[in-house]
């Protein structure tokens, strides 16, 4: 957190230097069903999400599992080829482009995953799997590489030697660096970095999350940061989108999200997170029920619908679209979800 | 968190971390039954390729001098035309390994391409190729080896007579060459079907594992996917499937000899030397007997070898 205006988060929404910038992003899977396999319905995993990040910029991400937020993500890396919308990096529309026109591109944003375990090639020793990356972009010779590698795992905390090592051989917290040094390879500007410390041990995740914000600081790289945790994503995020089934709800800077949640979706996360103290008991209901099924949304607001929230009726067959009811303030225009005035109570039921 | 950031440079270069194979083969080290089987097959194989090569002409006949018992002169005696049965069992051993060797390499070649390229694929192409496979196997094998053997032999021997003319090589070489040829071409057609399957139900699993979505996003097109991480995760059972077959296939070059399919008299192999032992089984037993325990020795330290090497390349059953 270089400057001060970035944790406001009013600021940079509205920065000329935009990185990426997300239109009306839709990802959906089609259901095929029946003797011919024709398709019968489609899952909306992610339905029209807008967003941008500027540079040094930390979005975080939050929402429950299956809300659309990792496939948001890999629709972003174009590891799926989003249903429609667009996606622009620096200013080049990368939505439809081939994989291999996307390849000199993929130089700038990688791609951290969940699970480090799964996502490192147990066949190849560290040292391959963070010169890989080079290699695809044609970087230096062998000497350089191995000379760069030896600099990022310095860079991410590790012994020099680990290159040698096969990644099965490091704990939990090692490898996810062994994966941060290795999207760090080819010198990004943006990681995504899908729920990096999910997998980690609580003791582990603040030494990764503070990793990535010395990281952040010293190479000035912006983040998309997916997390199903609030209270790990206020730690390091600028601005916060809460994400509901494969839409954004409400989307701010990081302490107006904490400090004047308008979606009852959001104050439902709030709530939910842990307190440490167990003498402050807070009288909350759990939220109860599930996500809707994403093949056949609610025909309203969805989240009215699940918490069966008095105004739900309202909200059928309205266009619920994200507005900007402050600077810098998103939030889904429902009317059953928001509240009015600021920090009022919980109108969770 | 600033951990061990000095670290001295020379000294990295000579720790070398364990890697893969060196684990696997530590491993295998501590599994007594596979080194003895190691041992036992490298002891086999020298004798079969270096040690024959001092030993009496294996097609020699001295008719005077049939079913001699052993001696400093014939060390396993001699058979039914008075060919020295030691030297007949090494170059029988020549052609049964070699047999075993080169089926399998030809059948984990074929196999593990087909296999990664229907799997990795999938859809459409995967059916076509699954299917094809299916057909394949459905075939009775051994009445495709049959035909092709009638085939090819005529084949073969034209081959060896248009060798030895036009390029001059030695005759009973060439003649022991191509008599095999066919046998080759057959065990390799077929031995690959099941490994294929084998290898493409691997690949529809580890395709959707999270490394192949994360070589993705770096950019490596998916030939390279493919080939730099697929196929070698796919390794492990790969290897140990194929030494196992190697005494699969060694034992159907010994039934297609012993059926008069395979190699033909002179020349030898196992198979050939358990067929020609078995006429004389009540008068002379020693001719099934140690053609047949050189046999089953080899068989027996190719599948031991296969199973240790099927725990020891089991990375995560140690690892974790």
């Amino acid at each position: 957190m270089s400057e001060e205006d970035n944790i406001t988060g009013n600021a940079p929404h509205v920065n000329e230097s935009t990185l990426l910038e997300v239109e009306d992003l839709k990802m959906h899977f089609p259901v095929r069903g029946g003797v011919f396999s024709r398709q019968v319905g489609a899952v909306r995993a992610v339905d029209g999400v807008s967003l941008s990040i500027g540079r040094g910029e930390t979005l975080g991400l939050v929402g429950e599992s299956g809300c659309g937020k990792s496939t948001l993500g890999k629709a972003i890396v174009r590891l799926l080829n989003p249903t429609g919308g667009s996606v622009r990096f620096k200013g080049s529309d990368i939505t439809h482009m081939w994989q291999r026109q996307l390849r000199p591109l993929r130089q700038d944003f990688q791609m951290v995953f969940q699970d480090p375990a799964e996502s490192l090639d147990a066949r190849m020793s560290v040292g391959e799997l963070v010169a890989e990356p080079m290699v695809i972009q044609r970087m230096g010779n062998r000497e350089q590489r191995r000379e760069r590698v030896a600099e990022l795992l310095d860079r991410v905390g590790l012994p020099r030697s680990a290159a040698q090592k096969f990644s099965f051989e490091f704990s939990g917290g090692q490898r996810q660096r062994i994966g941060i040094a290795r999207a760090l390879a080819v010198n990004p500007d943006l990681l995504v970095l899908d729920e990096p410390v999910s997998a980690l041990d609580v003791s582990v995740q603040s030494q990764v999350l503070n990793l990535l914000m010395e990281l952040q600081r010293d190479l000035g790289l912006s983040y998309l940061f997916i997390a199903h945790d609030l209270a790990v994503v206020k730690h390091v995020s600028d601005r916060i989108a809460v994400m509901y089934l494969g839409k954004i709800v409400e989307m701010t800077g990081a302490d107006e999200l904490y400090r004047n949640p308008r979606h009852a979706y959001t104050k439902a996360l709030i709530e939910a997170i842990p307190v440490s103290d167990p003498s402050q008991r807070r009288d909350h209901e759990p939220l109860e029920g599930e996500v809707p099924s994403p093949i056949n949304p609610p025909p309203g607001c969805a989240f009215g619908h699940r918490v069966s929230a008095p105004g739900y009726e309202e909200s059928i067959g309205m266009d619920i679209s994200l507005k900007e009811i402050e600077p810098g303030h998103w939030i889904s225009d429902c009317p059953c979800c928001v509240s009015v005035q600021p920090a009022a109570g919980i109108i969770v039921s | 968190m600033m951990a061990t950031r000095t670290q001295d440079a020379a000294s990295e270069e000579i720790e070398r971390g364990s890697s893969l194979w060196r684990d696997a083969w530590l491993r295998m080290g501590k599994n007594k039954i596979a080194i003895v089987s190691l041992v036992v097959f490298i002891i086999t194989c020298l004798l079969c390729f270096g040690f024959a090569w001092f030993c009496k002409d294996p097609i020699q006949q001295d008719l005077t001098n049939k079913f001699a018992s052993p001696s400093g002169e014939h060390w396993l005696g001699t058979d039914a035309m008075g060919r020295d049965l030691f030297s007949r069992i090494l170059y029988g051993g020549q052609i049964s390994i070699l047999v075993g060797l080169v089926a399998t390499f030809v059948a984990v070649t074929i196999g593990v391409t087909y296999g990664a390229i229907s799997g990795f694929y999938g859809g459409r192409v995967d059916t076509i190729m699954m299917r094809i496979v299916d057909t394949l196997l459905s075939i009775p094998f051994l009445m495709v080896v049959i035909v092709l053997q009638a085939v090819l032999s005529e084949w073969s021997g034209t081959t060896s007579k248009w060798i030895v003319e036009h390029w001059g090589w030695n005759k009973d070489f060439t003649n022991r060459a191509t008599n095999v040829l066919p046998l080759f071409f057959a065990l390799g057609l077929f031995g690959w079907l099941t490994l294929a399957r084998i290898v493409r139900a691997q690949v529809l699993s580890l395709k959707e594992r999270e490394f192949v979505e994360a070589a993705t996003s770096l950019g490596l097109s998916n030939l390279r996917i493919l080939f730099r991480h697929i196929i070698p995760n796919t390794l492990g059972p790969t290897v140990v499937y194929a030494t196992l077959t190697v005494p699969g296939f060694i034992m159907y070059e010994a039934t297609l000899s012993y059926l008069g399919l395979g190699v033909e008299s002179p020349n030898s192999s196992w198979g050939i030397l358990i067929k020609e032992g078995a006429n004389y089984l009540e008068t002379n037993p020693q001719l099934l007997i140690l053609p047949g325990i050189f046999f089953s020795l080899t068989l027996f330290a190719l599948n031991f070898l296969g199973d240790g090497l099927r725990d020891a390349l089991d990375v995560r059953a140690s690892k974790d």
